[in-house]
């Protein structure tokens, strides 16, 4: 933890002044957290009670498989050497390799798993990010109008069911039991892409949908609120530009900067959401796959997927933030 | 603004304390009158009836087989059986308990300790404050179920490891709003008129700090309560909650979703029902928080 101390000492240096020195503090904080999060992944193997091997294997283990799994492990030598160990592999590609996939490296395990997922992750984003900010902007048009409330009710319900409760009505719905439009799971053959078989991305996608876009309504909402009671909407109607112009050109995009963060949050939570999306459907991605290496007891895989999503989550919130700062000329200048 | 601050030491404790208490209060009144918080209301208290008193209108054990697995409702079952021929009604009616006591166990352990490490941090002034909010930040950076598989997968699926996971990424949200509530109380005066006659630092943050920031504190709780109920009920659908035979409505969901074409019951009641408790706990949220709003902006004598 000192190094967090240290390195905000060193941060303020003025080197780090200006808009690019925010850039490259913000980067080298997000590479902290990140380090952070691999030592957190790493406790994680070594709170296992007694020894890790047999934790792992399980009582009927042969002693050649537990032996096995201490060399791999590197059990035996100072925790610390064994974190750097690991962490080397990691940051070399080396995943390490699955314990209950007959030893596979984790790297060829959770390959087409990682681009199925981002093709699920890319579809949510962009149909949940235009549909939100319209959602938003047209809410805070008519504040307080009957569109309004109902999507304030809506918005509200949604945001508080569970991802699998969303998730299992929409197989009620669509799939099972009331219609039978869509496939209920998403079988894709392996070696195949989800891109030849785009009906089984829309409940999965549908499902992300709306466990994402409350959130981003909202802020678009309290923003555009913000916005239409500005001077210079106010300036750009009593000059007598239609409305129409007034809010989608120029209200909207300005509105749009304060809502970043919240889109990049969301984004990054769709990383976590994909685990149980992915687990209802059955979808073949890295969110499936965390729950049956947890189910599995398989700790290479669960690290190396635990930590993927954390650096997906780290890297979008830095993303978020340069994005803020580049796009408000405000806080632009007061870096200077 | 001032009416709800000044508790100086020279005024005698029976005066003061009506005074602070107030705000909690007139917050309850004021988010009692919102339509939304008294449907949040009602739903939350059909759900928790159901779940507490439920086990006792069950009319089969909930591990008892009583016919055929995925049998439609019948006389006997009303509606009908699940996956291995238990009644599904009975284990509905038994499965509320566990979702509802363990994400409240959650969230207690999530807010005591997310309120402790928030007040500390805010009261601190010196490096404890950044060390322990990076800290934090480090926990803010898995997505929650990641956080708790990766507890599941070391330790194997235990119900108190959930309990107590849930309430450990349920702590840094809660420490940030209560940090950021209390950074500027812990600078008022009757805070350092307590520093001067020499309070223990404990005293001062429960008994001067924590009673301003309790609305605060009461908003975040229903909205960390709906978080939860989500967690703990998702991670049991995950298979990695209560085991079979116990009846969960989280596991009930896993368990009969396969026969979903033939009888739908099995799952249908339990997604209800975890549906429209978390949208209750979420509405009484929302009430509380406009109220709250409310408040701050139009001061506090009504």
């Amino acid at each position: 933890m000192t190094a967090t101390a240290v390195s905000s000492r060193v941060l303020a240096a003025p080197v780090f002044h200006g808009i690019w020195g925010f850039v490259l503090r913000r980067m080298l904080l997000g590479l902290l957290t990140l380090l952070l999060v691999s030592v957190v992944v790493f406790a994680a193997t070594q709170a296992l009670p007694g020894d890790p091997a047999r934790a792992i294997l399980g009582r009927n283990a042969t002693p050649d498989a537990l032996k096995a799994l201490r060399t791999q492990l590197h059990l035996g030598q100072p925790v610390t050497r064994q974190y750097f160990h690991w962490l080397g592999g990691f940051t070399r590609g080396d995943l390490g390799h699955s314990l209950a996939a007959r030893g596979e490296p984790v790297t060829t395990l959770i390959g087409t798993r990682v681009v199925n997922s981002a093709f699920l992750m890319l579809f949510a984003a962009l149909v949940s990010i235009p549909l939100s900010i319209i959602l938003g902007a047209v809410s805070a048009r008519r504040r307080d109008g009957p569109f309004d409330h109902a999507t304030s009710v809506l918005m509200l319900a949604l945001a508080a069911l569970p991802e699998f409760v969303v998730a299992i009505a929409l197989v009620v719905l669509f799939g099972t039991t009331v219609f039978h439009w869509l496939p209920a799971v998403s079988l894709i053959p392996p070696g195949e892409s989800p891109l030849s078989h785009l009906s089984v991305l829309v409940l999965p996608t549908t499902a992300l949908v709306l466990a994402v876009t409350p959130y981003i309504a909202r802020i678009m909402r309290a923003s555009m609120v913000e916005v239409l009671e500005s001077d210079f909407v106010e300036m750009a109607r009593l000059k007598g530009m239609p409305e129409q112009k007034v809010v989608w050109r120029h209200a909207v995009p300005n509105a749009i900067a304060p809502a970043i963060q919240v889109i990049a949050l969301n984004l990054a939570y769709l990383a976590g959401g994909i685990v149980v999306v992915e687990f209802v459907f059955g979808y073949p991605g890295i969110g499936a796959g965390f729950v049956d290496a947890v189910a599995n007891r398989d700790l290479p895989v669960v690290q190396a997927l635990a930590i993927l999503i954390a650096a997906v989550y780290v890297v979008l919130n830095v993303c978020a933030d340069v994005a803020t700062i580049l796009v408000s000329p405000r806080l632009r200048t007061s870096l200077k | 603004m001032s009416g709800s601050v000044a508790a100086p030491t020279a005024v005698p404790a029976g005066a003061a304390r009506p005074r602070r208490q107030r705000p909690v209060v007139l917050l309850l009144r004021r988010a009692g009158r919102l339509g939304r918080t008294r449907v949040g209301l009602v739903l939350v208290l059909v759900l928790v009836g159901t779940a507490i008193f439920g086990p006792f209108f069950a009319p089969h054990a909930p591990s008892e087989f009583v016919s055929l697995p995925y049998a439609h409702p019948s006389s006997a079952t009303l509606l009908g059986t699940d996956h291995i021929g238990g009644d599904v009604l009975s284990r509905f009616l038994w499965g509320g308990r566990s979702v509802l006591g363990l994400s409240v166990a959650a969230t207690a352990i999530g807010l005591v300790l997310g309120a402790a490490i928030g007040l500390v941090a805010a009261y601190s002034r010196s490096i404890l404050d950044d060390v322990l909010m990076r800290g934090m930040d480090v926990v803010l950076a898995f997505p929650s179920i990641v956080l708790a598989l990766v507890a599941v997968a070391t330790v194997g699926p235990k119900i108190w490891l959930l309990v107590l996971v849930v309430g450990l990424t349920t702590a840094p949200r809660v420490a940030r709003v209560t940090r950021g509530a209390s950074v500027e109380i812990v600078e008022r005066d009757f805070v350092q008129a307590a520093e001067a006659i020499g309070e223990s630092r404990f005293k001062i943050l429960v008994g001067e700090v924590l009673p301003n920031i309790t609305s605060t504190l009461l908003v975040e709780a229903s909205l960390r309560l709906t978080y939860s109920i989500g967690l703990i009920a998702g991670l049991s659908f995950l298979g990695f909650g209560l085991q079979p035979p116990d009846a969960d409505w989280g596991l009930m969901i896993n368990e009969n979703r396969q026969g979903l074409t033939i009888q739908p019951w099995g799952v249908v009641l339990p997604v209800l029902a975890i549906a429209l408790l978390t949208i209750g706990t979420s509405l009484i949220g929302d009430g509380l928080s406009r109220a709250a709003a409310g408040i701050d902006r139009g001061g506090i004598e009504e």
